[in-house]
């Protein structure tokens, strides 16, 4: 019998202090996460210098837990992974930091992840990969496609050339003056909506995998003020379901005609938005006309966690990926292949 | 007894070892190193030219700040770890403390200095006596202003440290004349040495889980908040 392999994950990139172990890339023994959530939401979003504050007042802590919670002692890991880049870079070196102090102290190896390729592999966690594989990542900060031939091959094939989906769902849901973070508050508006309004749909042009999203946001803030300018009021409900139903058909569309191109043979969605349920049916269902199997991982795993660090840790680890104690935090890290 | 100290207030890297009450080696650098990638290198290479290994270190001290926000923060997050996972103690100290460490024998106010942009510095009053430094004034953030009016009050004579009193030297000779005299070059860099000496004679041991910096002044979004809610403001 093999011996098993137990990775700690930390995730500080951004307002989340999370550290979890996973067991052989794909049993998450222990998953903790300290949210900002109710701090940030004063500031109507993250605001980065409150970010590390909270993240170094968690970060011990969090780690502890991780580690309780497995039952585990740092000496019986086999190494220390942690989230290298991309994000707000005073929340990553938090996590870097630690995570060196931390491996340093115990004599363990450490590796730097990418929050992208942490986010692909939360669905290790759930069943396994097959490649070729695409997967959709959705979040506040990321709107991109990855066609991934094997592990720890990425190609970036599309990506957002303005806002983020999950950020254009914030400003939005401001405009509409509901609570930060306004995507879940979009979801649930356009769900129970009687009507929609009829916004625009970014194709961009028509070889491209890429996304825009600045353009709807626009879009959604000259109806308001159209419609305020005739004394008019806005029905929150129509424009929320009209705004979803733009950047659910573009992602779905998008999705679905790389996956055809690709001949891809799972189709995975990551990322924060990819808890959102009219993005998760409309992909669900598009994929279920295609016959291509199709998987989103459970709402806990698709926002930002550090078991998916722990489970791309752990296949940059059994692939022989190490870093160094002059690890630093990148924050335009972009998404390279280890293979 | 052996002491790991760590200052990354500000720009300045600085790491040193001391056993039993002597320094063994101590890595100063003023230049604008990235304290992110530097200060874990720092500390291995001291490490093993000392040829001892991190269970070796009986306790940990680090400077809290004021200062970089960015700085403080990474070696109190590597103190903080370290102190947590070798299970050893770790002792904070202010970041203006050590730089007044390095000139004790003053006798007069010794005013350590770091500048905070925009006419602002992070500064404070310490006098030495048989017990050590004693406060005269707190740690803050201080306009300019500010700290000459609290120094002119003392009615003694100053002496600046920090490499960032260059910067406000002809406005503090204006207004204190000759009651202000500048630490010479080698003492104006924080040296983990003297923050260990000040950490040794500290009753002052952290809660490891709750250590945060000292950062002497809000985040602007908190403090724009605060307004916002129509309250004061505090100094963070």
């Amino acid at each position: 019998m093999t011996k098993d392999i137990y990775i700690v994950g930390i995730e500080t990139s951004c307002d989340e202090t999370a550290a979890s172990v996973v067991r052989n890339g794909n049993e998450i023994i222990s998953n903790v996460v300290a949210s900002q959530i109710i701090s940030q939401k004063r500031f109507g979003g993250v605001v980065p210098e409150i970010a590390s504050r909270h993240h170094v007042e968690q970060i011990t802590l969090v780690i502890e837990e991780a580690l309780i919670s497995a039952g585990l002692k740092p000496k019986e890991l086999d190494a220390v992974a942690v989230t290298e880049g991309p994000g707000l870079v005073g929340a990553l070196l938090i996590g870097v930091n630690a995570a060196k102090a931390f491996a340093f102290a115990n004599g363990l190896p450490i590796i730097g992840v990418h929050h992208i390729a942490g986010h692909i592999y939360a669905n290790e966690l759930m069943q396994p990969m097959a490649f070729p594989l695409l997967a959709l990542i959705v979040s506040g900060g990321h709107t991109e496609l990855v066609l991934m031939e094997e592990h720890g091959s990425f190609k970036l094939i599309g990506e957002t050339r303005d806002d983020a989906a999950g950020e254009a769902y914030d400003k939005v849901a401001r405009v509409l003056g509901l609570p930060y973070p306004g995507g879940p508050q979009i979801d649930r508006l356009a769900a129970e909506s009687d009507g929609v309004v009829d916004f625009p749909r970014a194709w961009l042009e028509s070889d491209s995998y890429d996304f825009s999203f600045s353009g709807l946001k626009s879009s959604v803030i000259n109806y308001k003020h159209n419609l305020e300018q005739r004394g008019e009021k806005v029905n929150p409900h129509h424009v929320a379901a009209g705004f979803q139903v733009s950047v659910v058909e573009v992602l779905t569309t998008k999705a679905v005609k790389a996956a055809r191109e690709y001949g891809v043979k799972q189709v995975i969605a990551a990322g924060g938005v990819a808890a959102n349920s009219g993005l998760r049916a409309s992909l669900e269902e598009a994929f279920g006309k295609e016959e291509i199997p199709f998987y989103v991982p459970p709402i806990a795993l698709c926002t930002d966690n550090a078991a998916m660090i722990a489970a791309a840790g752990s296949a940059m680890y059994v692939d022989g990926v190490r870093g160094t104690l002059a690890m630093n935090g990148k924050p335009g890290m972009p998404l390279d292949s280890w293979k | 007894m052996i002491w790991l100290g760590i200052d990354t207030a500000n720009t300045p890297l600085s790491v040193a070892i001391v056993k039993d009450g002597v320094l063994m080696m101590e890595e100063n650098t003023a230049l604008a190193v990235n304290h992110s990638l530097s200060a874990m290198p720092a500390i291995e290479n001291l490490l093993n030219k000392v040829g001892m290994t991190p269970a070796d270190i009986d306790r940990i001290a680090v400077s809290e700040g004021p200062g970089s926000y960015t700085g403080v923060r990474i070696g109190v997050t590597i103190a903080k770890t370290l102190a947590w996972t070798l299970e050893k103690p770790l002792v904070g100290i202010s970041s203006l403390k050590v730089l007044a460490s390095n000139v004790l024998f003053f006798d007069g106010i010794i005013c350590p200095l770091v500048d905070a942009r925009r006419g602002n510095v992070y500064a404070a009053g310490y006098q030495f006596d048989k017990s050590g430094l004693v406060s005269v004034f707190e740690d803050g953030h201080y306009s300019l202003d500010e700290l000459i009016a609290r120094l002119t009050e003392q009615e003694k004579p100053v002496l600046f440290v920090g490499k960032d009193t260059a910067l406000h030297e002809q406005a503090l000779l204006e207004q204190l004349g000759h009651r202000a005299t500048f630490a010479p070059l080698q003492f104006n860099l924080p040296r983990a040495s003297s923050l260990i000496h000040a950490a040794e004679h500290s009753a002052r041991e952290a809660e490891v889980h709750t250590f945060v910096p000292e950062y002497r002044r809000m985040a602007e979004a908190e403090t724009n908040w605060l307004k916002a809610q129509g309250k004061e403001p505090g100094r963070g």
